[in-house]
């Protein structure tokens, strides 16, 4: 950079400046729509939370500080107690929920992903057709394959209960969305198999990056399959993956819509997205579900963060030249 | 010659097309927002026409989810937008003090209609002296049993809550024993939603203890009679109502029951017709009592229910909405809705009516256990109501499904409605 400004120095842009300003005036128009629908909205909530705004009343909130995050209360008989998210249950119910389901549906779907990707990138007939095929749960609407599953899931009419019942799996029709022992297992499944075909996606693109000569050269050493799987292939599309990992793990913090239309009050499932929701509009709490959804901004932005320095996931691309 | 004769032509249009419909009034397109439970989506085309006829406006009806829950909070949003798309709402008989700022005052429009109407229900829909929606109709449960079964087991319909269970123990064994492996001996609803509020509410109520939030504010809900309803109705999960009934809302229990694998059911009266109907696998098998009680004496609860209908402030075609609204909440259309879906009228004269006990016999027989309804405690909680409700069925339906007992739930409870409470309501 500092070598080519001195050839510009006789006055004018150098041709680096002029490209740069270019490129700025290429990227305004995002950065416009992205200050809109992101940054505005964020820090709107944010101010929200800060305030003792009421949904009946957008503008009408007052400043109050902290106090919807933690706050110190004297009841009349002079005991002190603490109010607000922080020292809220539910909330840390919700947070371990989330954080619970991110963890064991992301872990499946890269696993399930990883070996439909492998299997999608061997060569066999009528590949194109079973690679179509097998984005179909990715492409339904959440909200509609939902519905679905709550159907297939219903205790009394539900077809995997009969399915179960038949084969001698159960000797009894299972609440599986209404057990409290089960409905987090119900909620998981769905989101894997709706998920798993995405992961796919993303992990196959990144196999059909690894160059072939390097399997072929493997082939002529002898090297088993299994060594070439952890030694050549793992290491070659780890990018690829931790990438696709990040992506679910923001998607499956904030996961909304499945719970909402599976188990909508269920204690066992109720995530952060839906208690702040809960809190927002039909508690009329809106500032109160405002200071949830900055928490629920927060507890995302360290997790991603955590995961890329741990990881040492390298997003800027600046390892590749 | 050519220009004068158009003229003339488009003026003798105008004119019919003026004749025809009456006034110089464009035809509005009026959009009706409601929860879809039963046959009310079907019949709402063949209950409004004579006003579409009347007026040559049309209505639209958008059918919302079934729970009341996710209704509530989809209409929130909407009246907070200030949103002009809707200009009526039905709306649950519990939520007029929340949703009170986003209506027009109907009571100079109605004055003439409401004395016709039960003064409890207009009362439950005043806010501050200003008359938020009209009711259109009524609702109090009903304890609906098989005729067919119980005759078959020399048992009468159940008068306590213990005999209940006894005799849909004794029918669930016996029929079972005889093939019928998917017969349950009682559906009612018990997922986490406002309907739960409504079953406790009975349970609670019909043993002696209170109903939650007393009407002067005081929190009654951690007592003995409480805590014996609930470990009553948690004995019947897995034994008499199947698992699965912690997760049934209205139309669950009333799948179980239509297809006829239940003996006893909780519901409100819209199943009524709708069992009867000709796709019913009980048409005909069964009869309607009032719920059990706690122990003989005791009274039975009926949770009050019904539905009303608002008028949004924020419409842009407020004059046909209230039209519109009058019509909904008059004789003529609760007629057609009390014979067409059960629906109990609000109106004190269709009682009387020979139509209506003709074709539903349910509905003279429902005016006692209605006007002895238990109110839920909108009332005394007003906008934190929702929150109270949602905190009392959390409660419950986590006794029911055995996290913690009803004593130690209970209490909990009490501490989170004390601290809900604050200085007051």
């Amino acid at each position: 950079m500092a070598t080519n400004d001195v050839g510009g120095a006789g006055g004018g842009l150098s041709l680096s400046q002029q490209r740069q300003r270019a490129a700025f005036w290429f990227i305004a128009p995002m950065l416009a729509a992205l200050f809109c629908v992101a940054a505005w909205p964020l820090m709107r909530t944010i101010w929200f939370s800060l305030t003792n705004t009421a949904l009946s009343d957008l503008y009408g909130g007052e400043w109050i500080g902290f106090d919807n995050y933690l706050s110190l209360r004297v009841l009349d008989s002079g005991r002190w107690i603490w109010r607000g998210t922080l020292v809220d249950p539910a909330w840390w119910n919700a947070v371990w929920n989330t954080v619970r389901f991110a963890f064991v549906s992301v872990f499946f779907e890269t696993i399930l992903g990883l070996i439909v990707a492998l299997v999608l990138n061997a060569e066999f007939k009528g590949r194109g057709l079973v690679r179509a095929a097998i984005l179909i749960p990715w492409a339904i609407p959440t909200i509609v394959s939902a519905k679905m599953w709550a159907w297939m899931l219903n205790d009394q009419f539900g077809i995997l209960n009969d399915i179960m019942l038949r084969l001698g799996l159960i000797d009894q029709k299972i609440a599986w969305t209404a057990s409290v022992d089960t409905a987090m297992y119900a909620v998981l499944t769905v989101d894997i198999w709706k998920t798993t075909p995405f992961m796919a996606l993303l992990i196959l693109a990144g196999l059909q990056m690894v160059p072939r000569d390097i399997y072929e050269a493997a082939k002529l050493d002898g090297i088993n399959p299994v060594k070439v799987f952890f030694k050549i292939t793992l290491p070659l599309i780890r990018p690829a993956l931790a990438v696709a990992i990040i992506f679910r793990m923001l998607d499956a913090l904030r996961i909304f819509d499945l719970v909402y239309v599976l188990t909508p009050n269920s204690a066992a499932t109720k995530t952060m997205s839906v208690i702040s929701r809960e809190n927002m509009i039909d508690f009329d709490k809106f500032a109160y579900g405002a200071a949830q959804s900055t928490l629920l901004f927060a507890i995302i932005a360290l997790f991603v963060s955590l995961y890329i320095w741990l990881g040492k996931v390298d997003l800027s691309g600046e390892g590749q030249k | 010659m050519n220009i004068m004769k158009g003229r003339a032509f488009r003026a003798t249009a105008t004119a019919a097309m003026l004749a025809v419909f009456g006034a110089p009034v464009m035809a509005e397109e009026i959009f009706y927002v409601s929860g879809a439970v039963g046959a009310a989506v079907e019949n709402f085309k063949t209950l409004v026409k004579p006003w579409e006829d009347a007026t040559g406006n049309t209505v639209t009806m958008v059918p919302m989810p079934a729970s009341t829950t996710d209704q509530f909070g989809q209409y929130r949003l909407w009246l907070a937008a200030g949103a002009t798309d809707i200009d009526l709402y039905q709306t649950d008989v519990i939520w007029a003090p929340q949703l009170a700022d986003h209506f027009v005052d109907l009571t100079d429009v109605a004055k003439d209609l409401v004395p016709t109407h039960f003064p409890s229900i207009i009362e439950s829909q005043t806010v501050n002296g200003k008359l938020v929606a009209l009711p259109i109709f009524t609702d109090a449960p009903a304890l609906y049993y098989r005729k067919d079964l119980l005759e078959k087991y020399g048992k009468t319909p159940p008068k306590t809550w213990a005999e209940l269970a006894e005799t849909a123990k004794i029918i669930q064994d016996g029929e079972r024993a005889e093939g019928k492996a998917d017969l349950w001996g009682f559906v009612w609803q018990g997922n986490a939603y406002e309907g739960l509020t409504c079953d406790a509410l009975e349970w609670i109520k019909s043993y002696g203890g209170g109903q939650i939030v007393e009407p002067d504010g005081t929190i009654s809900v951690n007592n003995e009679n409480a805590v014996a309803a609930l470990e009553m109705a948690k004995s019947w999960v897995g034994t008499i109502s199947p698992d699965g009934v912690l997760a049934y809302q209205e139309e669950e229990a009333r799948g179980v029951w239509q297809t006829g694998n239940a003996v006893f059911m909780r519901n409100w009266p819209y199943a009524y017709t709708l069992g009867n109907g000709d796709d019913s696998a009980v048409k005909g098998l069964f009869g309607v009592t009032t719920l059990p009680v706690g122990k003989e004496g005791d009274a039975s609860a009926a949770t009050l229910g019904g539905w009303n209908v608002a008028v949004s402030k924020y419409s842009t075609h407020q004059e046909a909405a209230i039209s519109l609204a009058l019509y909904l909440a008059g004789p003529e259309a609760q007629k057609q809705r009390a014979i067409a879906e059960s629906n109990l009228p609000t109106i004190i004269a269709l009682y009387d009516d020979p139509d209506i006990a003709a074709a539903q016999p349910i509905i003279p027989q429902w005016k006692d256990v209605f006007l002895n309804a238990v109110p839920r405690p909108s009332a005394p909680t007003l906008g934190k109501y929702n929150e109270v409700s949602a905190k009392f069925w959390s409660a419950v339906h986590q006794t029911l499904s055995g996290e913690g007992t009803a004593a130690e739930n209970l209490e909990l409870l009490e501490v989170e409605l004390t601290d809900l409470k604050g200085s007051g309501w």
